[in-house]
């Protein structure tokens, strides 16, 4: 390997002039070293790894993996001695959190034929600090021997997820742990309105078996049949399905085009490396590579579609996908930590409690079922609508001086900060816990009616 | 301990040196991201009112009581499986006992990710085992559901603290107390219960005290089983979420040491004024007496039952490595060697690097272990027990927080002859390895220490020897055994570590197997490669583990046999 790394090495050196004649677009010359940190795996790095190295032999791809928040605290914390030159993960709010401080640097790529919007979305940031090179949306992934032995159905939509048939079936990460998850929930918030939306998000949560540490652990736990479905980025779906694993994905109607992103990290030591990094991945070549049995994201090129295997969609001509939600990334951007944090009290750290109501509510209506209760029914209508309830409206959430309690860049020594976190948080850690007791007291008092 | 000799100057300067290192790597990194829940998120200044919040909040109590709840029973399970394991084979002579012990070991090792698959694989709620029940029987067993699965994985993973540990005290027993036992009538359990088992409790409580810090500290198995009430996945949520800067996360963190610290301090009460030094050594520890074809019969079913049960994970993940699709099935659909293959290239760079890693750090660990053991127990240096309070307080700094603190103290720094910043240079990885792994070995060289008689250092320095050549040619050596658990733990536990690697990983070519099995474990295609590489590692642990068995088993009998000789001569005479 060694050897071949010389070899290679050597030859390309004498093949630099010719590179150089024939490269597209970028005549300078590059450094010998190119240094990217990265969340994605070695099944999508290496492969444009090895074919950027080819189109460029005399420079060396050091790829650093990290988990996204990792990489940000990494870029955050070596900003003083910069070492990476580029950024390249999924979720757009981390570049966000990178551009706010500062720490990414503009860039103009040498591409062609990439439209301005996927979807509703924005393919590249505006002020080009960041670039999309791939769209992924959001939808349900489910293991067909497992819906076949537990005799499920084949769900379609986000409201499928909330039927008792779903119940402890059902697996998804939190959008604290993962930039994708988060906008999943936001695509849902948008889509069906701030109470409506949460409303869904619980009822589904009732369902859940279990709300994963990370983003991963939801195509995994599909994958190995430790539940039955789950929410998740596209990719993950096509992949595992091209991987072999007897998995499917569906987009709901509800759900939001999303681009994967790439930036050059400021002062980064190799610009020009990084720069013609960029115009590789939006290069036709680039673009194609996506399609890689293992890798299985949308290029952002409509052009390429041409090309694509069988069973991927393509999103610039079947407009269903992802053009029901209108998605505003500023409003998303200026409540990211509050619904964050709002999703793990109402849910992940109440999760059981949640299910043990949804539970006693299910059982109430199956009780109920083809009966005629008014008095049961309007206790169980009580249940759910408690079970609903958001500690937050709306107005609330969007007010900037009320999000500012989550995001607490205190500038300035003199800068105050109203409220603590922690004080809010207990608040609604107290709401959640009695919503789902007072539900289940109800549910069951139902549930006595009923027979 | 009412023998201390005075300070003398060598000791205090020792434990200055080993005070400056434990600040340097440990402390001031820690402060440096923890001083947060100290500070008043409104107005930046001094402030106790996150501890405050942090008492009035439900979860956070419930998660206190969760956490304290599954560390206590953990000990008590672990301490079920281990006992039997660590008796039957130091007591009675026994095919494969080194074997054993080795397998004892390998649990410890559970690779990153790929050993929560092939848990969830064999014991989920939908693995081999309950599919295998529900189809046959009806029923299944939530082994994985909850605190009680929690409970169940730490158990499995962390009892060869308590193995190890206790198995070195065990075979450091002086032979004439038991015979002297056995003289005056006693034998079977009570022997055990009145004699052997008081004598060898300084191991006992160093592997039960680790197993209790770890479990209460431990991040890894809670966040695999997803479960989060409980307060170390409540601390590294919050500290590792994209953007958020909440104090709360650091000031559970904070909550963490001070516990532990607390917790090690009544297990020092325990100790308060008892002896456990005995004056012989060499002896080769307990009579080891034959077993009589049933009792061997028993002994074999009940070493193969436990080691069933806890060797099950490796077997998940062997079956994984070679398996082509294994999803909702009790076993997988077919098997190949591609996986192998394809991690061949990559992996002798990952294993060359985690053997140097892990060995190094061990071998810090041990240095740094017994230095620390000797000072807080032999000398009278005030305040020399912060040595040990402190390095043990690593257990409870989640891998990311050390990370940062890393990344922030020694970034900064320039590396002579070079301009690579301190913080990326592999050195600082060992050195990170060492401190999250130190308490280990220091738990396992206190134990150690404490079986040592004072008396012998004693007369050695009356007949002239030096402080420095006391501690080299008599107490060292005499601690051989325990400082090759704390050996063995420390190796086995870093080579699979994950958090403070990922974060002080800067270049693929310093890169261990654990982050070579992280990078695998992001997707789909990996889950059968990722598996290969958790077995090189597990292999390559149990090999080292092994050898170093092998050697101590060596040198023992050798001194054994000299004992022996020595003794015919004298009655020859």
């Amino acid at each position: 390997m060694h050897l071949s790394t010389f070899v290679r090495r050597i030859t390309g050196s004498l093949l630099v002039p010719l590179a150089l004649c024939a490269s597209w677009g970028t005549a300078h010359a590059l450094e010998d070293k190119l240094v990217i940190v990265t969340s994605f795996p070695e099944d999508l790095t290496g492969v444009f790894q090895a074919a950027f190295e080819r189109r460029h032999p005399t420079t060396k791809v050091e790829v650093l993996n990290k988990k996204t928040s990792a990489g940000v605290k990494y870029v955050q914390e070596t900003a003083g001695n910069n070492t990476t030159d580029l950024f390249w993960v999924s979720a757009p709010d981390a570049f966000g959190v990178l551009k706010n401080k500062g720490l990414l640097q503009k860039y103009q790529p040498h591409s062609s034929g990439i439209p301005d919007m996927i979807g509703s979305f924005p393919i590249n940031d505006p002020d080009r600090y960041f670039f999309g090179f791939a769209a992924s949306g959001y939808g349900i992934m489910y293991n067909t021997r497992y819906l076949k032995a537990k005799k499920l159905p084949v769900p379609k939509e986000w409201d499928d997820l909330k039927k008792p048939v779903y119940f402890g079936h059902v697996g998804m990460s939190a959008p604290s742990r993962s930039g994708t998850t988060h906008l999943t929930v936001e695509a849902i918030l948008q889509g069906e309105g701030w109470d409506k939306g949460w409303a869904t998000m619980k009822e589904m949560a009732g369902n859940f078996k279990t709300i994963t540490e990370r983003s991963f652990g939801v195509p995994d736990g599909v994958n190995s049949g430790e539940f039955g479905l789950g929410i998740v980025i596209d990719f993950f779906g096509f992949s595992s399905k091209a991987s072999g694993f007897p998995v499917e994905f569906v987009y709901p109607t509800i759900t939001a085009l999303v681009p994967a992103n790439v930036g050059i990290v400021k002062n980064a030591p190799h610009p020009e490396a990084a720069g013609a990094f960029i115009d590789f991945l939006l290069s036709d070549e680039g673009q194609e590579l996506l399609f890689d049995s293992k890798i299985q994201r949308l290029p952002v090129k409509p052009a390429i579609y041409a090309k694509a295997p069988p069973g991927l969609p393509n999103p610039f001509e079947d407009k269903s996908i992802g053009a029901a939600v209108k998605f505003d990334s500023d409003l998303s951007e200026g409540r990211y930590n509050l619904v964050n944090s709002l999703f793990d009290q109402l849910i992940t750290f109440r999760a059981e409690e949640l299910r043990t109501a949804t539970a006693a509510v299910q059982a109430a209506e199956s009780a109920l079922a083809g009966k005629s209760k008014p008095e049961a029914e309007a206790l169980l209508e009580q249940a759910r609508t408690l079970i609903a309830a958001v500690p937050v409206t709306e107005a609330e959430a969007n007010d900037p001086a009320f999000a500012a309690i989550f995001a607490k860049k205190r500038k300035k020594p003199t800068d105050e900060v109203p409220q603590r976190q922690a004080e809010v948080e207990q608040k609604w850690d107290g709401f959640a816990q009695s919503n789902y007791a007072k539900a289940g007291e109800l549910a069951k008092q139902a549930l006595n009616k009923a027979n | 301990m009412s023998l201390t000799s005075r300070p003398h100057w060598g000791p205090t300067s020792i434990a200055v040196l080993l005070a400056v290192f434990l600040i340097v790597f440990l402390a001031v990194p820690v402060l440096k991201v923890v001083f947060v829940a100290f500070q008043d998120p409104g107005t930046g200044g001094f402030t106790l009112v996150n501890f405050q919040d942090f008492f009035n909040t439900a979860l956070f109590r419930e998660s206190f009581w969760n956490s304290l709840y599954v560390a206590g029973m953990s000990v008590m399970l672990a301490s079920i499986i281990a006992v039997p394991l660590a008796y039957f084979t130091t007591r009675f002579n026994f095919g494969g006992a080194m074997l054993i012990q080795t397998l004892g070991v390998v649990p410890l090792i559970m690779p990153p990710f790929v050993g929560a698959v092939a848990m969830q694989l064999l014991f989920g709620s939908n693995g081999s085992v309950n599919l295998l029940l529900d189809e046959h029987f009806g029923f299944t067993v939530p082994f994985m559901e909850g605190l009680n699965g929690v409970i169940l994985v730490e158990s499995i993973h962390y009892f060869p603290f308590i193995l190890t540990n206790l198995s070195a005290s065990l075979a450091n027993i002086d032979r004439s107390l038991e015979e002297s036992a056995q003289n005056l009538g006693s034998s079977g359990m009570r022997l055990f219960r009145r004699i052997v088992f008081p004598l060898a409790m300084p191991g006992f409580v160093a592997g039960a005290s680790l197993v209790f810090l770890k479990v209460f500290d431990d991040l890894g198995t809670p966040l695999l089983l997803n479960v989060n009430k409980m307060l170390a996945p409540q601390a590294y949520l919050r500290i590792s979420s994209i953007g958020i800067t909440d104090p709360m996360g650091y000031v559970i963190s904070v909550m963490l040491v001070l516990f532990s610290m607390f917790s090690l301090w009544v297990s020092f009460l325990a100790f308060r004024g008892r002896e456990y030094a005995s004056v012989q050594k060499g002896g080769g520890g307990l009579l080891k007496r034959d077993l009589g074809t049933w009792e061997k019969l028993a002994a074999y079913a009940v070493i193969v039952l436990i080691l069933a049960l806890v060797l099950a994970p490796h077997l998940g993940l062997l079956l994984l490595s070679f398996g082509t699709v294994w999803s909702f099935a009790v076993l997988p659909d077919a098997y190949t060697l591609e996986h192998y293959l394809r991690v061949f290239h990559t992996s002798s760079q990952y294993v060359t690097n985690t053997l140097i890693y892990a060995g190094l750090a061990a071998g810090i660990d041990i240095v740094l272990g017994t230095a620390i053991a000797y000072v807080v127990w032999r000398t009278g240096i005030p305040g020399r027990k912060w040595l040990d309070y402190t390095a043990t307080a690593a257990l409870a700094v989640p891998g990311v927080v050390l990370g940062i603190g890393y990344l922030r103290t020694f970034y900064g720094v320039q590396l002579p002859f070079s301009e690579q910043p301190l913080a990326t240079w592999w050195v600082i990885l060992v050195i990170a390895l060492a401190i999250r792994r130190l308490p280990y070995a220091l738990r396992a060289c206190v134990a150690a220490l404490q079986q040592v008689s004072v008396t012998l250092e004693e007369a050695a320095e009356n007949i002239g020897a030096t402080k420095s050549r006391t501690v080299r040619r008599i107490v060292v050596p005499l601690m051989s055994g325990g400082i090759l658990a704390g050996f063995v733990t420390s190796f086995a536990t870093a080579s699979v570590e994950l958090s403070a690697t990922l974060m002080l990983v800067a270049q693929q070519s310093d890169a261990p197997l654990s982050y070579g099995i992280y990078v695998f474990m992001q997707s789909a295609a990996g889950r059968g490669p990722g598996a290969a590489l958790g077995i090189i590692a597990v292999i390559i642990v149990g090999l080292g583990t092994y050898v170093s068995h092998r050697v101590i088993e060596r040198s023992r009998r050798l001194r054994t046999a000299d004992r022996v000789v020595a003794e015919a001569t004298a009655k020859l005479e």
